[in-house]
């Protein structure tokens, strides 16, 4: 079991960010939501999906909505627990741990505030190992887990529950209106499973995984080596494209921010073109016309000083970054799993292409 | 004629510009009490040239002395941090990320009222005006004189904001309040972290404001005073009292207008080398492009609109280790210059004297580095121009070749062209070119606003806007028939439904020929 402390936040940052794959919304208020948790007492406890046992009752708790609302109207703080508690009431049975929804970006510290405020160890795992845009598009679920009972909370006090429906999808959709009509963003609680289904499902390790990202990536600052081996040697990523960022082109379509970062390579890699599309998180990049790395891989990118991961938000012409292929969890690699998060899922005529064998 | 002053931490520069340019500069050390060294340099300018007090139509003055307050975490005045969004953003209170000695500096009292907006302006909760007046009792207890009240999504809608605020005046009439919509954008702490410093410096803007008055006038100068603000536009002293947060980028916007205004550019990269860092940044229509992330002030994040200023570790004094790899810095001997550099009968070899030895100034003896390999010198120089190089290529918005201005006394620095200039440019009086942004300030109005394109188009937004900041920039004190349109943007917000959009918009103009507050 890790008790986690205020000292092991900023390399959780770093690594959440960087496992969001360009997406995913900023780690920074959650990580304070932790330390301040940690500072009144609370307690955060990680635990092995392997020590759960198979009757152990979990539930997957996250945020769900809009990120530039989330940096405004900040969470009152007890949004996902209160979503969490209201299927406790329906279950007439008090969760025994807390399973991560996505551990790329800012969903990763909502977990840990959960357990904290319920008192329950969290699993070092989650259901994308990455960032994903939605609902449905989680292991648990899409390895058979059931969306419903499922529980939506916002700030003021409203707890809904949705007691049955058709498909994960349709919860997505619901959701999402209930949550603009609460403001832009609610706690969400999920996917309610016993140990067994969860052991089956999680995608293990990604707590200490992004952990271990963050750690490595800060040490390299501190000792002057290159923060971008760190990441790939903690990773077992390789490096698409070492160079600098010439163009990107936005558009928006249907609230999500879509488009095209063209970088130019320098040094080994100079006279290379590659270029990364993306919709909030960054999903093909292609060279001279042909597809080097797709989702569900992870792609990142990340300043070449020091191994700042870049969102898409932010990226701009003249940023000197690395282009990083991650391979993706396994889970993701199924047949079953590529239907919902491979590249035609995101409107690519295009499957999935292993950067990895 | 006008003079405009650059108060820095070191130095008081002034410069007395007319049609014909530069009439006459000088430059004196910053003294504690300020006044005095704005007497100083004005006394000196006015002599050199023979100019008439009156004759003097506009004093402008550019100053670090309240980021300097902030850094040095003095002369701050204890603070009541006031939030309107309850229910909501309970479990991060005001104040909350700042570092602990900065907080204690401030004294920053944070206090969560419900109220506050959602993105499409319905409200959160009403405004709690019983526990406005719960605070209303503990300020006069406690004899705070001043407020940051900041409102969950202010920007697009400050009506709670102003509600509170006249509550709290008639409550606690001496209240000086800060309203966070007027100093910053949406996210929530940062907007919130800049009101309350904004709230914690206006004691000393009142004092400091007095100060450069009375320098001003024991001259019998009649002339307007303004100072200038991030952006490189006008702010009437009245106004600096009340928002002095918005002096501190001052100081690098005014180097880099000074820099254009010398060069006669408006579009270009500029590079201020000094004695320790370089500078670079990129000048569109003649004002710095602006900064789109969180700044940090005295380790506080904050989102006002400051110049995107890259500095990198060069400058005249840069140290070189020939122990360690000929490493060329960070360090530096800074002002120390003349003491210490080898050309100057020092003993620690610096950016300087790799520039004397290669035989490309004149500075100094250069006999006292001969003893320097000429290959080693050749290779210094090169890797020096190449971070220069690479820091002008990080501000660049595309490949196309722009202009560079080279200004600052380590500009000596710079031997060859810069990668991909089209042109090189090292104007004359640079090092008074803070001095001379402050004189040649015009005077902006702007807004920056969240709309819901639902009911509107996006050009009758912009256009709604525009007419708005150019109203805001007449009454400001600008000239109509000057007054253009500096920037016009709409940005889509990514997952927020209403079709919402961010407008900003802002138009600048010369100052009113007489214009007197």
């Amino acid at each position: 079991m890790w008790e986690l402390s205020e000292r092991d936040l900023p390399a959780l940052s770093i690594g959440a960010s960087l496992l969001g794959t360009g997406g995913g919304g900023n780690p920074y208020l959650g990580s304070l939501r932790v330390r301040e948790l940690l500072r009144a007492g609370h307690r955060v406890r990680v635990m092995e999906p392997e020590a759960l046992s198979d009757d152990d009752l979990l539930a997957v708790a996250g945020g769900m909505g809009s990120p530039v609302v989330s940096f405004e109207k900040i969470v009152q703080g007890e949004e996902e627990a209160n979503a969490v508690r209201a299927l406790e009431v329906l279950a007439a049975r008090s969760v025994t741990a807390i399973a991560p929804f996505e551990m790329g970006g800012g969903n990763s510290m909502a977990a840990l505030c959960v357990g904290a405020q319920l008192d329950v160890p969290v699993v070092n795992g989650d259901g994308m190992g990455r960032a994903f845009p939605e609902l449905q598009m989680i292991t648990y679920l899409i390895y058979g887990g059931r969306p419903f009972p499922s529980a939506i909370a916002d700030e003021k006090g409203n707890h809904l529950v949705f007691q049955d429906g058709v498909d994960a999808q349709w919860l997505e959709r619901i959701a999402r209106a209930v949550t603009i009509e609460m403001g832009g963003h609610s706690g969400l609680a999920t996917s309610l499973m016993n140990g067994a289904h969860c052991k089956a499902s999680i995608i293990p390790g990604t707590l200490g995984l992004a952990y271990d990202i963050g750690r490595t990536v800060l040490a390299a600052r501190t000792d002057k080596s290159d923060p971008v081996d760190a990441i790939l040697d903690a990773t077992g990523g390789r490096r698409v494209l070492r160079g600098k960022v010439v163009d990107v082109e936005r558009t928006m379509t249907k609230g999500f921010a879509r488009g095209r970062i063209a970088l130019e390579g320098s040094g080994d890699d100079e006279g290379r073109q590659v270029q990364v599309d993306f919709q909030n998180e960054n999903l093909v990049v292609w060279e001279e016309g042909a597809a080097v790395a797709t989702v569900p891989d992870l792609v990142t990118l990340v300043t070449t000083d020091r191994g700042e991961p870049i969102t898409t938000e932010v990226v701009r012409y003249g940023y000197r970054a690395d282009v990083l292929v991650l391979p993706c969890p396994a889970k993701l690699r199924t047949e079953r799993a590529l239907e919902v998060v491979g590249p035609r899922a995101f409107g690519f005529d295009l499957d999935y292409q292993p950067a990895f064998s | 004629m006008r003079i405009g002053i650059d108060v820095g931490g070191t130095n008081t520069d002034a410069v007395l510009l007319g049609q014909a340019g530069v009439l006459a500069k000088a430059k004196t050390s910053t003294t504690e009490d300020v006044t005095s060294g704005i007497v100083t340099a004005l006394t000196d300018v006015l002599e050199q040239s023979g100019a008439a007090a009156a004759d003097v139509t506009a004093v402008m003055i550019g100053t670090t002395h309240f980021t300097n307050a902030v850094v040095q975490r003095r002369d701050l005045a204890s603070v009541a941090a006031i939030r309107l969004g309850l229910p909501a953003t309970e479990c991060l209170p005001p104040a909350v990320d700042w570092p602990d000695d900065l907080r204690e500096a401030s004294g920053v009292r944070p206090y969560l009222v419900r109220g506050g907006l959602e993105f499409d302006g319905r409200e959160i909760a009403p405004l709690d005006l019983d526990e406005l007046d719960r605070i209303a009792g503990e300020l006069r207890a406690h004899d705070i004189h001043s407020a940051a009240i900041t409102s969950v999504f202010s920007p697009i809608d400050a009506r709670m904001e102003r509600a509170a605020a006249v509550h709290l005046v008639e409550r606690v009439p001496s209240l000086d309040i800060t309203l966070s919509h007027e100093i910053g954008r949406v996210g929530l702490l940062e907007r919130e972290n800049a009101a309350i410093l904004n709230a914690s410096l206006r004691d000393l803007a009142r004092r400091t404001i007095a100060g450069f008055l009375e320098a001003v006038r024991g001259l019998e100068l009649g002339a307007a005073v303004y100072l200038t603000q991030n952006d490189g536009t006008l702010m009437t002293a009245e106004h600096v009292e009340r928002f002095p947060v918005l002096t501190f980028s001052s100081g690098p916007t005014n180097s880099m207008r000074g820099a254009g205004y010398l060069s006669g550019l408006s579009d270009a990269l500029v590079a201020d080398i000094g004695g320790t860092t370089t500078d670079v940044g990129a000048l569109t229509q003649g004002f710095p492009r602006e900064a789109s992330l969180a700044v940090e002030v005295g380790g506080v994040r904050t989102n006002f609109r400051m110049p995107d200023v890259l500095s990198v570790a060069l400058g005249g004094g840069t140290v070189v280790h020939l122990d360690d790899d000929a490493r060329i810095g960070p360090d530096s001997v800074g002002f120390r210059l003349q003491q210490r550099a080898r050309v100057f009968g020092g003993d620690v070899l610096t950016a300087t004297d790799v520039i004397a030895a290669a035989g490309k100034t004149n500075l100094g003896d250069r006999r006292l580095v001969s003893d320097l390999d000429a290959r080693l010198v050749a290779d210094l120089e090169r890797r020096m121009q190449e971070i220069v190089d690479e820091a002008l290529d990080r501000v660049r918005l595309s490949t196309e070749p722009l202009p560079v201005i080279v200004v600052g006394g380590g500009r000596l620095l710079v031997t060859r062209a810069v990668r991909g200039a089209s042109r090189m440019v090292v104007p004359e009086h640079s090092e008074v070119a803070n001095a001379i942004g402050a004189a040649i300030a015009q005077v902006s109005g702007q807004i920056d606003r969240v709309v819901s394109l639902a009911n509107t188009t996006r050009e009758a937004a912009i256009a709604e806007a525009r007419a708005d900041a150019e109203s805001q920039a007449v009454k400001a004190g600008a000239d109509p028939s000057t007054v253009q349109l500096l920037d016009a943007e709409d940005v889509p917000l990514a997952y927020l439904p209403g079709n919402a959009s961010r407008v900003h918009v802002k138009v600048v103009g010369d100052l009113a020929a007489g214009h007197r507050i």
